[in-house]
């Protein structure tokens, strides 16, 4: 056991048992960023295997809780594991990702541990001891400048909002056991089966150039023009996630935080408003272009060129223009 | 089983968002408010399970909600067997309820499921205007409820629910939860079913929204927000100018230069 209290800022690490994600490494890349503003250290919480602390470059302790049960995330194992930390090494900050994990467990973590938490963070500064964080609502519209008072606090942080990669940051971290908490073996939830997609589809992240279609297509008659679109360029057709739900295009044309990361030389979206989720997936294509009639659309934040130009007129006058 | 649907609407993303003259909140006056869309997917997921097993779904909302009428009669008009309206007596110091945080509207929720106790909470993954985190953990920590949220299919399985939570390329879980608990939906395994707008006149007319009153604790918000803004302009598209044509022939040119299109 270990009672003293760390007053660090602490990154919860992402796994799938065998490889941490690459968002934790951005993660870790801000922690040490604000670590070093503070004056403290920077803490990584590995629950379930231990022998992925070999990866954790960049933190100066890496914070290990080994159970058969936390290997695969699980809510209430995770949930009860994360407070058994925060309350042993209470840090002043924990960040999470606001992907799964993090829309999951901010707020019950928030409450349990009782420190206020700001979700969908794409930035975050110190002064001093007190900690901002940029928060991106409404779809990424607006950004609210929120301050987290106290001595502690959580966020949970937008993915690709930061940049940092694991071979930047190195360095070799010690390793601290926690004892998991009493109860991991008596929940009211178990994990049945991890299901993997379905292969089988074309590949969208290998593709040069995507043409990606969103909710401004309003409705299954109308894919026939994009479809025709992607056609005459010979490139496949992808989605945001409204499309892939209405059932449209299968999942594996879903491009974004819960579908594919996606990097071609071009990506032209059409009716796509670029949502955080949407660009996380695909902000780091070469060239973005961009067809929205709202010309406040978050997508244009993201594209390199732009056009309020209506999709209804301009995918025909592109596929026109493309047969010759 | 009884389920509970927690519903709102949010500020329709395609408007422009006008700020307060303070910039540290938003305008509400001017904006259209729409359903929540993941509000709408954890209502369809509710009554696919309705369908299936019978079990008794009602969607409730926060009566002093912008728009919350609309959203309680079209959940009725699809199918919701009840719908109730919640009022609140806010103990001094809270905010009204257009600036209710989330863990302040789980407070009311939950004030209220403590007194009609569920035997599932589904509600929307999150809601557009999340600034302090998502309702449905916040929610399930304030019952004692097993929670997962990210969602995308509930199905019934003796005194359990099994339910598939999504995470990034595709990859999901299949989880037994045992009931009572609070699911957060992402999405419907099926796109949200359309109420025709003379049944939800029909809903309106024949009236039938229940109203319960709770009190809300003192708000316990320690986020303080210094400003809200609209994305800097840096990094901004650069705009293409024309008519469609020529917006296409500058877009075709575009891809040309690297090689996409021939000719
Ligand atoms: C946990 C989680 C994971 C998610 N994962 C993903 C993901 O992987 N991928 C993803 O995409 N989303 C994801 N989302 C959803 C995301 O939050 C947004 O809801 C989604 O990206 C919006 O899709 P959209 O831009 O197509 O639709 P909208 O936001 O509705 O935008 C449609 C746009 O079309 C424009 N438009 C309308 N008509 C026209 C026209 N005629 N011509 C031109 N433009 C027009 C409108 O101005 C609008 O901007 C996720 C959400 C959550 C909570
Ligand atoms: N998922 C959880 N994470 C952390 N604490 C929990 C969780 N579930 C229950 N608790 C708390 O643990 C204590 C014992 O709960 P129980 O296991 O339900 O008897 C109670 O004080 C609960 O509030």
């Amino acid at each position: 056991m270990n009672d003293e209290v760390s007053g660090n800022v602490m990154v919860l690490a992402e796994h799938t048992g065998k490889q941490v994600s690459e968002g934790t490494f951005e993660l870790i890349g801000k922690a040490r960023e604000l670590a070093s503003a503070m004056g403290c250290k920077t803490e990584v919480i590995l629950l379930g295997s231990r022998e992925l602390a070999g990866q954790l470059s960049g933190a100066d302790i890496v914070v290990c809780m080994e159970h058969p049960g936390l290997i695969e995330y699980l809510p209430e194992a995770y949930e009860r594991a994360l407070l058994e930390v925060l309350v042993q090494r209470p840090p002043r900050l924990l960040m999470m990702s606001n992907a799964t994990i993090g829309l999951d467990l901010g707020s019950s973590l928030s409450a349990r541990w009782d420190a206020p938490l700001v979700a969908y963070v794409s930035a975050l500064d110190v002064d001093g001891r007190a900690v901002t964080a940029t928060a991106k609502i409404l779809g990424g519209k607006v950004l609210a400048e929120v301050e987290l008072k106290g001595e502690r606090g959580i966020v949970t942080v937008l993915g690709g909002a930061l940049s940092a990669s694991a071979a930047q940051l190195g360095g070799t971290p010690e390793v601290i056991d926690l004892v998991p908490p009493a109860g991991l073996d008596s929940l009211r939830m178990s994990l049945r089966q991890v299901l993997e997609p379905d292969p089988g589809d074309i590949d969208i992240s290998a593709a040069d150039m995507l043409v990606s279609v969103g909710r401004g297509i309003e409705s299954q008659d109308n894919m026939e023009i994009v479809l025709e679109l992607a056609d005459a360029l010979g490139v496949p057709l992808s989605a945001s996630r409204p499309v892939v739900d209405a059932g449209w295009l299968p999942k594996t044309r879903q491009v974004g935080q819960s579908g594919l990361k996606v990097k071609p030389r071009v990506y032209l979206a059409l009716g796509i408003s670029g949502a955080p989720e949407h660009l996380e997936g695909m902000r780091n294509a070469e060239l973005i272009i961009a067809c929205n009639t709202d010309a406040g659309a978050p997508i244009f934040g993201a594209a390199h060129f732009g056009t309020t130009v209506d999709l209804f007129d301009l995918v025909p006058e592109l596929v026109d223009k493309i047969r010759g | 089983m009884r389920i509970v649907v927690p519903m709102r609407a949010v500020p329709d993303l395609v408007e422009e968002i006008e700020l307060t003259a303070d910039e540290t909140g938003i305008d509400r006056e001017y904006l259209t408010f729409v359903l929540s869309e993941w509000d709408a997917q954890a209502l369809e997921e509710a009554l696919l399970l309705k369908d299936s097993s019978g079990a008794e779904v009602v969607a409730v909302g926060l009566a002093d909600d912008p728009e919350i009428d609309q959203v309680l009669y079209t959940a009725l008009a699809k199918g919701a067997d009840a719908a109730v309206k919640i009022t609140y007596s806010s103990a001094a110091g809270s905010s009204g309820s257009a600036g209710l945080r989330t863990a302040d509207r789980a407070a009311v929720l939950a004030g209220y499921l403590a007194a009609q106790p569920a035997d599932l909470v589904m509600t929307g993954v999150q809601a557009a205007d999340d600034l302090d985190g998502q309702l449905p953990s916040a929610l399930a920590v304030l019952l004692d409820l097993p929670h997962v949220s990210v969602a995308v299919s509930v199905e019934e399985a003796a005194g359990s629910v099994t339910v598939r939570q999504e995470f990034a390329a595709g990859i999901s879980h299949e989880l037994q939860v045992q009931l009572p608990a609070v699911i957060g939906v992402q999405s419907a395994r099926q796109a949200p079913r359309y109420a025709p707008i003379t049944r939800i006149r029909q809903a309106m007319q024949a009236g039938g929204l229940r109203e319960v009153t709770v009190t809300l604790p003192p708000a316990r918000s320690t986020l303080i927000v210094r400003r809200m803004h609209r994305p800097e302009e840096t990094g901004h598209a650069e705009m293409l100018a024309g008519s469609a044509g020529e917006v296409a022939d500058q877009i075709l040119g575009l891809l040309r230069a690297r090689g996409l299109v021939k000719g």
